[in-house]
Formats: structure tokens, sequence, C-alpha cells
């Protein structure tokens, strides 16, 4: 997993802006379950301090939301059997807290 | 003053350039060393996770940003920069939306005219361009449409920006209706679109093409622009060309363009069909877009009415009875700005701003007021509220939207009086 991971960020550093390959090494996401599942498929087309950037206050619907539209608008090759673990991940790591819900 | 002096050429080697002392100058040492939060500047929180990820960071050519993503690049112009009227291109902000950004090089560069709505097709080199047309200047802001964005209560999806997905700069170029003329625009020509150099990295994603309607195509305001403030383009603002569209929100104003197309049909592309669209009705005192409205929504087209206030802090002390400045910036979409008010008191009272030079009517404009902290209260509330010259003015709170736009609240910087 990790040599497929390390593949493509080289694959996405090659297209990418060649500027900010050091910057978006240095970016790391939560240990969790799946963790790689989202670094591997989300870093295809985005670096993943997206996912940062959007929390904490997505629900889970929310970011299943989000998931399925980068599958069915931007076209992200996502296996479907990896869609449920990957929407847990962001829910659970990444999502609205649930002592916060409601309040905002 | 010379400790100040003295700061700031000390940061600018964590990288807050000199060249801004005197947009800096007045202001408390901590806030040019450090990021400014919304809070500091009296609006709401950002996420906490945009909030605690934030850095400032220099892309090549570039003052440091306040970085939101790495890839694609998006990176926010830094209030400081936002004191002065123009922004510096090596401070303007950057944002793009798909990953694969190639370094344009200007003699390779070519320019395709054409599609179903122009008699003729046309390819134009740089140079072409600048020997075949009148080359004319605009100023004007060009503000992402999510500028604010991740100051909506609650949050929505996107990239969380503060106030700084916006600048002020003075374009340089040929009007794009003295391209669209020469290529021999048909009268059924309802929408004209622009595609960039850049793309995504999968071939599934959706190009990225904007289109503006005919009248605006061929305003004699919109150009396709290859200098800012007097220098060539800084590669991360579109060089070696891009699309200017006064007035209207970033999102058309496309970057490194390569095609133009005149259409006699609208373009149904995701980016114009699905994204970047607000609510009908809601926000009335803009354009119409009216070949691509729906039942439900529309394109958001110009800015609506805004200021920034750029020199208080939340927090800073006033002494009462002295006079002090409240200064910044105001601009909108076209109609010009008629007036700045400024308040102490959140609001209750106002007092007239001074305007600085008009520069035109896309341009920003700077204003200034000096208050007199008089009350006997121990915070006062410092607020401005930018009027425009169709009479409409900034909220008091958003107005709600699904994608974040327009966001023209009010700033509300309490300082404490002593």
């Amino acid at each position: 997993m990790k040599l497929v991971l390390s593949l493509i960020l080289l694959c996405a550093a090659a297209l990418g802006a060649p500027a900010t390959h050091a910057q978006e090494a240095k970016l790391r996401l939560k240990d969790g379950a799946a963790r790689d599942k989202v670094m591997v498929n989300c870093s295809v087309c985005h670096s993943i301090d997206y996912v940062a950037m959007n929390s904490p206050f997505l629900d889970r619907a929310g970011w299943e939301g989000s998931v399925n539209k980068m599958i069915k608008v931007f076209g992200a090759p996502i296996a479907a059997e990896d869609v449920p673990a990957i929407v847990s991940y962001l829910a659970e790591n990444y999502g609205r807290k649930p002592e916060t819900a409601g309040k905002k | 003053m010379d400790v100040l002096r003295r700061r700031l050429l000390q940061s600018s080697v964590v990288g807050v350039g000199a060249e801004i002392g005197s947009a800096l100058a007045g202001l408390p040492a901590h806030a040019q060393q450090k990021i400014v939060s919304t809070q500091d500047i009296g609006l709401p929180p950002l996420p906490e996770g945009a909030a605690e990820q934030q850095t400032l960071e220099a892309l090549n050519g570039k003052v440091p940003l306040i970085r939101r993503t790495v890839r694609p690049p998006n990176y926010e112009t830094p209030v400081q920069y936002l004191d002065e009227v123009f922004t510096p291109a090596r401070a303007f902000f950057v944002r793009y939306h798909l990953a694969n950004i190639p370094e344009v090089e200007a003699r390779n560069w070519r320019l395709q005219v054409g599609g179903e709505g122009a008699a003729n097709t046309a390819d134009y080199s740089l140079d072409d361009l600048k020997r075949s047309f009148e080359v004319v200047e605009v100023a004007a802001v060009c503000q992402c449409s999510g500028n604010r964005r991740g100051l909506f209560q609650p949050h929505v999806p996107g990239v969380q920006w503060g106030v700084g997905a916006m600048g002020n700069a003075r374009w340089r170029g040929v009007r794009l209706r003295d391209v669209l003329n020469k290529a021999g625009l048909k009268k059924e020509a309802i929408e004209v679109s622009f595609a960039g150099a850049d793309g995504a990295p999968l071939e599934a994603t959706p190009k990225f093409v904007k289109s503006i309607p005919t009248w605006k195509a061929i305003d004699p305001d919109t150009l396709i622009a290859f200098e800012m403030n007097g220098e060539v383009l800084p590669h991360w603002n579109g060089y070696p060309a891009r699309i200017v569209v006064p007035g209207w929100t970033g999102t058309y104003w496309m970057k490194h363009v390569t095609t133009i197309r005149a259409l006699v049909a609208p373009e149904s592309n995701f980016w114009m069909k699905a994204a970047y669209r607000i609510p009908i009705g809601r926000f009335p005192a803009v354009d119409r877009f009216v070949s691509q409205e729906t039942e439900l929504n529309t394109p958001i087209t110009g800015n609506v009415v805004n200021s920034l206030i750029t020199n208080v802090r939340s927090g800073q002390q006033w002494t009462r009875g002295k006079p002090v400045e409240v200064r910044g910036i105001a601009w909108d979409d076209g109609r010009g700005i008629a007036a700045v008010d400024v308040s102490i008191d959140g609001g209750m009272t106002w007092a007239r701003a001074k305007l600085g030079a008009d520069e035109g009517r896309y341009s920003a404009r700077r204003f200034t007021a000096t208050v007199r902290p008089m009350a006997a209260r121990a915070t006062a509330v410092v607020v401005a509220r930018a009027t425009n010259r169709a009479g409409t003015t900034q909220v008091f709170d958003t107005i709600a939207n699904p994608a974040g736009y327009h966001n023209n609240a009010m700033q509300r910087i309490t300082v404490r009086l002593a």
C-alpha cells in the first residue's frame, strides 16, 4: 500500500505544480481505519489538506455527498466497495463533533 | 516607529515583504508577523480545521500568502496588502480548480478564436494580439465568488476563504470585443466561452470552461489581458494572458486562456450548469445572466457591494477623545462606490468616510474616516458600510446560499477604550 501511495503521489507530483511538491509531502491525515484508502484515492486529484480545511462541520451525509460528487461529477475512480470505509473515516475523523451538532 | 521599521525589516526574513511597510505602519507589531485571523478583523471564525492548517508560504514569484490548499494551489492575500487601493501582483491571490497547471511559454502560446457564433476562426500569438488591436487598461477588482466563504455560519464546503480571495489591479490588454468583431460575431451569438491551458489529472473531470453573455463579452472594458499593474502577468495569475471581466466574480476571468468561442446555444458543462450558481431572486441587485437562468438558480455574476476595514484589529486600544483613523477599501460590480459610512457604536450612528481617488468604476475605492471615541463604555464596535451608486449596501448578516457566495456582511471590530 505504501508503494502504491508513493507511486500515486509521484505521478501527481510529476503532473502538478513543481514548487509545491515538498509542501504536499508534509501533509498528514489523522490515523484511522481506511486512512490509506483516503490518501490514495483523494490524492489523485488534490492534496489532502482539502479534507482538514473542510472540518469539522460536515456530518456523515455531508461527507458522503462530497465523496459522491468526486465520483459522479469529477470522475474519481473510487471503487464502489471502498466508498463506505472512506465516508466512515472522513465522518469519524473530520466530521461534525456530536457534542457541537446542532449548535452552529 | 524605528522599532516598527526594524521589526518590519526583520519580518521580511520570515516572509512578510518589506515593501508593504507603508501599508503596515501603525499596526501593532504582532499583526505583521502572523496571519491576521478573521476574528481579529471583526468577522466570524473559519472552520477549526482551516484555521489550524493555514500557513504563510511563498509560491515561485510570490510573497508569502495564506495557504489554503497545496494542490491545486489556493493561496489567499493577507489583509495587510489590501490596505492599498492596488494589490501588488506578487501578493495577488491564487485560485485553481484543477491541478495540472503548465508553465506556458509566451513564444509557444496561441489563442484560438472561433465557435458557431463567429463567421471566421482566428489564431493569434501574443505579439499578433498586441499588434492587431488597440491596447487598453482598466482598473478592476478580481474577487473569487467564494471570497469569505469560510465565514458563513453554518459553514459550507469548498475552499474556506477568509477575506483575501480578492485583489484590485490595473489590467492591460486588448478588448475582447475587438477580437470578436474581427472574427465576425454573428447576431445569433448568445454567449462567449473561454478555456485555459490548465486541466485535471483525470480525463473524466469536466474541462474548466466558462461563458459570459454576449452583451458582457462586447463590453469595451472586458479584456484579454497580459499585464497587471504594469508588469507581465505572474504565472499564478494567468500568464501569458487571461480574460478580465470587470465587475464580475473571478470565475469568469479565465487564466492562461487558449480558446475563445462564440456560442449560439448556452454552454452546458458542469462549471456553468451546476457550479457557481445562486438561488434565483436572492441577490436582486446584480446583473442577470438570462440564457443560463433556471426556475431555481442562476449563475453568479457581479460582485455585491462590499468593504474591508484594513487597519483596525479586535482588542486594540483607543484613547477616549483622541482622533483615530479607520480606513480600508470598498468595491462593487461597477455601479461604483457612492459612499462609505463608518460607525464606532456597532451601527447606531454613522459618519461619512472620505473616499480616495476614483480609479474607475470597477476599481476598489479607498476610504478613510477620522473618528473620535467619546463614549463612557469600555469598548467601541467599529463597522464600515459601503453603498454603491445604485443605492445598494452591505448586510449585517450573510444571505444564505448553498455554495457560500456573495458574503458582504459588515465587520464588527471590538476595540477597547481607555
